[in-house]
């Protein structure tokens, strides 16, 4: 599970956006974002619903083709020209918002699909490995299960073992927790902090200001697609530079979210 | 049934009831309901039976199609005849079965290629899209003829050389294909995006994100609009007897002018019913089931 190449430093660099940019159309979402992220590290983009940081995570797994700028993953260009999509992607999870869950598919068959087809493993091995992290995540009981068997907090974790099952480097999390209902929150969330314990690398984009500061080893405040203000939690949520941070946080404080 | 103690004690002078008033109501609604039906039922059944033995010829239609004696030598074969049922298993029934299975098949190619993304499908898209165009405003008595007496008289070796039958199978299976791709691609344009999404993003290619993901699930949502095709397409198989093939509407013709009786038509149209009866209760039960995953998915258990 560990990131490879994992020496306990934060030297290595696990991920490099250079100048990215990205618009829909007129809509510019990603103006210049420039952002490292070194191995191990917890990165959470915090900002307003439309501030880019959804689609800055779907740029970095390549969903969305970036305009301008250059991606980086341990070190190789991941938009330069040519560069195979499919492989670029096994190093990088994604969780989304909605769970996404091939509703099809047991659960077992959702975590083993990518494993068998994309890294060829038999099915065998698949099924030993997936079944390894369901235990860890508490979810072996559920295997036979269809999603929609399933509660919205099972349904997360199973879409997080699902991504783990291809052993990445980085972990992006869009959003993961704001469809749950709110009693399901702390679960996932605990199975994220499992994660920036072994010293997975992630960069999480979140609502949930509390878990930001407390997972966090760095804050970036996105707005109208710029990273205004980025820092450490302590710094981010007590002394925001910014005015717009400030802003930003006193609605979360006044809606009781922080 | 012991009420809990909400319930209020019952008070002298006024009798207890062993059924709550309101479901007294509905079971009375309820009773009234089937009276009711059955009334209307006789009545209407009435009415019917009354005209159908009153109208003049009424007796003529009788012996006509459906005479004992006639029926069963229609459906069994007489020393001068051919079974119609025979003739339907044997021909019709083969038939449709395997133009059902190349239709699937051939179906689900053009459904494919139609929805191959990326620039360097078009010219593969563009076909796609022409074929089931075209064949799907061709009226298929049309294509019968133009395939059953085209193909043999155009010396092509041996596509020129085939039976009736094949013929028939393949105007079948041309036309209906058409239809059938569209509804294919119905089903992989209703499946959202998040799901190859998240496919892709797991690494799965373009390619095994549909055959693994998108497919299944859009195969298992058009299963009730494809067996209705399949409910046209059997009836359909009738129009073979344009090109001179012997099946069972040609048998059925052939005990008519024989015996100067239509009952053969009687028991080819039974045939046809009897077999898609029940494939109409499937698609019937197949949606009903479909309804309540989708409802039970969105949250209305």
């Amino acid at each position: 599970m560990l990131p490879s190449g994992s020496n306990g430093s934060h030297n290595a660099q696990a991920l490099r956006l250079e100048d990215v940019s990205k618009s829909f159309g007129d809509l510019e979402v990603l103006r210049a974002i420039n952002l490292e992220v070194a191995d191990h590290e917890v990165i959470c983009l915090i900002g307003a619903s439309g501030s880019g940081k959804s689609t800055l995570l779907k740029c970095i797994n390549l969903l969305e083709p970036v305009d301008k700028g250059r991606i980086f993953v341990e070190g190789e260009e991941i938009t330069a020209e040519g560069v195979n999509v499919n492989r670029i992607r096994r190093h990088i999870g994604i969780v989304f918002q909605a769970f996404n869950l091939f509703p099809h598919m047991t659960v077992l068959r959702n975590i083993t699909l990518a494993p068998m087809k994309v890294l060829n493993l038999s099915r065998k091995q698949a099924e030993t490995e997936a079944a390894d992290l369901l235990q860890r995540f508490g979810l072996l009981d559920k295997k036979d299960e269809y999603p929609d068997r399933l509660s919205g907090g099972q349904q997360q974790r199973a879409a997080i073992v699902r991504a783990l099952a291809m052993n990445p480097d980085i972990m992006l999390l869009d959003e993961i927790t704001s469809a749950l209902d709110p009693e399901l929150v702390a679960e996932v969330l605990n199975v994220i902090r499992g994660l920036a314990e072994i010293g997975m690398t992630m960069v999480i984009a979140t609502h949930e200001m509390g878990f930001a500061k407390d997972i966090a080893n760095r804050v970036c405040f996105l707005d109208a697609g710029v990273i205004l203000e980025e820092g450490a939690p302590e710094q981010i949520f007590s002394e925001p530079q910014n005015a717009r941070t400030r802003g930003f946080l006193q609605r979360i404080i006044e809606a009781g979210r922080l | 049934m012991i009420q809990p103690s909400s319930a209020p004690a019952p008070t002298p002078g006024i009798p207890e009831l062993p059924i709550p008033p309101a479901r007294r109501r509905m079971l009375r609604t309820e009773k009234r309901g089937l009276v009711i039906a059955a009334g209307s039922s006789i009545v209407v059944l009435g009415i019917l039976s009354a005209v159908a033995l009153l109208s003049p010829g009424s007796s003529e239609v009788k012996e006509a199609f459906f005479s004992a004696h006639h029926l069963k030598g229609a459906a069994f074969g007489t020393a001068k005849t051919a079974s119609v049922i025979a003739a339907f298993f044997s021909v019709t029934v083969r038939m449709f079965l395997l133009a059902e299975v190349l239709v699937l098949a051939l179906a689900l190619f053009l459904a494919v290629v139609r929805s191959l993304p990326g620039p360097v499908f078009f010219p593969f898209r563009v076909l796609a899209i022409v074929y089931i165009d075209f064949f799907r405003g061709i009226p298929l008595l049309l294509l019968m003829f133009i395939v059953g007496f085209g193909l043999p008289g155009m010396q092509l070796g041996t596509l020129s050389r085939q039976s009736q039958f094949v013929y028939g199978v393949i105007a079948l299976t041309l036309v209906y294909s058409a239809y059938v791709a569209e509804v294919y691609r119905a089903g992989i344009e209703s499946i959202h995006e998040s799901q190859t999404a998240a496919a892709r993003a797991l690494g799965l290619s373009r390619w095994k994100a549909l055959r693994y993901v998108v497919l299944p699930q859009a195969i298992r949502r058009v299963v009730p609009p494809l067996l209705n095709d399949f409910i046209g397409l059997q009836k359909d198989t009738a129009l073979v007897a344009a090109i001179g093939l012997v099946e069972v509407v040609r048998t059925a013709q052939a005990y008519g002018t024989t015996f100067f009786n239509f009952a053969g038509f009687t028991v080819a149209a039974g045939l046809f019913i009897v077999i898609t009866i029940p494939l109409a209760r499937v698609t019937d039960w197949l949606i009903a089931r479909e309804q309540r995953k989708t409802r039970a998915a969105a949250g209305f258990r």
